[in-house]
């Protein structure tokens, strides 16, 4: 009885420090003496778990604990920042094939035992192992789109949603079938196998600019997951960090989707970017300027005022360094350089933020859309580097563009816009961008590594 | 009555994380994620019991697997959040107001 007290005790101390952890996320000077918190609240609930009396040996929990550190070790150290994104897609998969897992064993188990599973208990686990499943291949998919093995581009077929709403259908029916038979272990495994399919073809549509969404809405199932198996197994410290984990990425998925003016039924079931129809202006008839290495060179090193307007071209090209070298030079010059994040640049919440962090830019002139785009006006020289969907202005002014909408960096308001670019292809939602045919804009085709090495190198012997 | 009290503990804890995380910047947003995948290796005290019940090779097994890869999200989650931002720093000397 004092053992129960006790544990129940670390768990309370757990879910406190876990919730002080992320409230320390709200200031970044906090935020590392908060993780440790964190930390130190998990290696609490760890080791009060260990001293239960459900567990009778431990040669397996040790081979798993010695394993895991052993995976998780390089993952965590020498994983590059600019992987972020898949490093985390892989993680919720990690996370949630524990949680189905130990649903899976916790209801053959209670089988095997000949428990009695009430109606309040199937429905948990139920929960624990659909949501773990879906969430274990959907982040394999949405991992295999970040890593590049599987296209980024959505697969879209005919019928896809008809065919995706009877699949759902067909697991709810199961799902709301075992709640009243529990004990029918074929139609659990059905399930199963169908909540994994689920998962598959909620991803195969979705291109790679909705990843950030994609990954919130995982993350926010995974803690779901996690949360089901606490109503399970009736324990409060899981239900208690999986309502965190659920509610946090709920909320970013929430904020990712406004911030591409589209809601979730639209990226979920929309299909973004399949088509590549000319639905808005053609850019038959309009030329491009095309600028020099040189010239742009001297317009920076002269500039009073530059905004980088860094997109994920500049991961892609992990370009990042060269970026901060080229802004270090025009500081040198006596000129201001701020940075212009788009909440949806890149591939996942905070991309652009954390590889700007990576190349050492303070924090302070990382500056959000809100607070930047009046302060476009006042710049001399946008520099655009690999963004194209978050400075189109088709955004603002055509009504028949697939974007039409979104709320975008108003990069073209700057004196003059400088666009670092591979080719003229259009971006990833296959659409034509105006902002490249202005008469202030002028292109700099080339990688976005090497065209800033260039001109870092000629800023210099000016 | 159990499940009911699970359920408000539920209810609450999201509730309260929601107007927490209302508050995280944008700036902090993928360590925020990688800090809750940290949290959610938390089902390691479920995957724990099940892989020390001795409940079968099955259960055992499964255990295993999960206690792994909760681990794995344990470990490497705190580890890279760390790494991250442990990246983000003030600007030095010059005051970021500056005009």
């Amino acid at each position: 009885m004092t053992r129960d007290l006790v544990i129940e005790l670390t768990y309370l101390a757990a879910s406190i420090l876990f919730m002080l952890g992320l409230r320390s996320l709200t200031k970044p000077d906090r935020a590392r003496r908060g993780m440790n918190q964190a930390a130190l609240g998990m290696l609490l609930a760890i080791v009060g778990t260990l001293v239960k009396e459900e567990i009778v040996r431990y040669d397996w929990i040790i081979v798993g604990l010695i394993l895991g550190s052993i995976i998780g070790y390089p993952l965590g150290m020498f994983v590059p920042m600019t992987a972020m994104p898949q490093r985390i897609a892989f993680s919720h998969m990690f996370g949630a094939l524990a949680a189905s897992f130990v649903g899976i064993a916790e209801y053959t188990t209670a089988l095997r035992l000949g428990e009695e599973i009430t109606s309040a208990r199937m429905t948990a686990l139920g929960f624990e192992v659909l949501f773990g499943s879906l969430t274990v291949t959907g982040s394999f998919m949405a991992f295999g789109k970040l890593a590049e093995f599987i296209t980024g581009r959505p697969v879209t077929y005919r019928g896809q949603n008809a065919a995706n709403a009877v699949l759902f259908a067909v697991t709810i029916g199961l799902l709301i079938y075992l709640i009243a038979r529990p004990v029918n272990q074929t139609a659990f495994f059905v399930m199963v196998a169908l909540a994994f399919l689920i998962g598959v073809f909620l991803v195969l549509p979705i291109g790679g600019a909705d990843m950030p969404v994609v990954i919130s809405l995982l993350n926010s199932y995974a803690g779901l997951a996690a949360a089901a198996t606490g109503f399970a197994i009736g324990n409060n410290v899981l239900i208690i960090a999986g309502a965190l984990d659920g509610a946090s990425g709920f909320l970013l998925s929430i904020i990712m989707s406004k911030a591409m003016n589209r809601s979730f039924g639209n990226i979920l079931f929309g299909a973004f970017g399949s088509k590549i129809t000319a639905t808005g202006k053609s850019a038959e008839g309009l030329v491009v300027n095309e600028v020099s290495v040189e010239d742009a060179a001297l317009r920076l090193a002269y500039a009073r005022n530059v905004v980088m307007v860094p997109g994920y071209g500049m991961a892609v090209a992990q370009a990042q360094h060269q970026v901060r070298e080229v802004a270090e030079l025009i500081e040198k010059n006596g000129g201001e350089v701020r940075y212009a994040i788009h909440p949806v640049a890149g591939r996942m919440p905070g991309h652009m933020n954390v590889l700007l962090a990576e190349a050492n830019v303070p924090y302070d002139n990382l500056i959000g859309m809100e607070e930047i785009n009046p302060q476009f006006p006042v710049a001399d020289v946008a520099l655009v580097i690999g963004a194209n969907d978050v400075v189109n202005p088709a955004a603002r002014n055509d009504p028949l563009s697939p974007i039409y909408g979104m709320p975008i960096l108003d990069a073209d308001k700057a004196q003059s816009v400088i666009v670092l670019k591979r080719s003229m292809n259009p971006g990833f939602a296959g659409i034509e961008n105006e902002l490249f045919y202005r008469p202030n804009t002028s292109m700099l085709f080339g990688d976005a590594k090497t065209s800033l090495t260039r001109l870092a190198a000629e800023m210099k012997n000016l | 009555m159990t499940d009911i009290i699970q359920v408000y503990v539920f209810v609450l804890a999201a509730f309260v994380g929601y107007q927490v995380i209302t508050r995280v910047p944008p700036l902090l947003h993928t360590p925020l994620m990688s800090a809750t995948n940290a949290i959610s290796g938390i089902s390691l005290v479920g995957s724990l019991v099940v892989a020390g019940s001795d409940h079968g090779f099955l259960a055992s097994v499964l255990g295993l697997i999960a206690v792994t890869c909760a681990m794995t999200n344990v470990v490497g989650g705190f580890l890279i959040t760390d790494r991250m931002l442990k990246m983000f720093k003030h600007q030095p000397e010059r005051p970021a107001e500056k005009n």
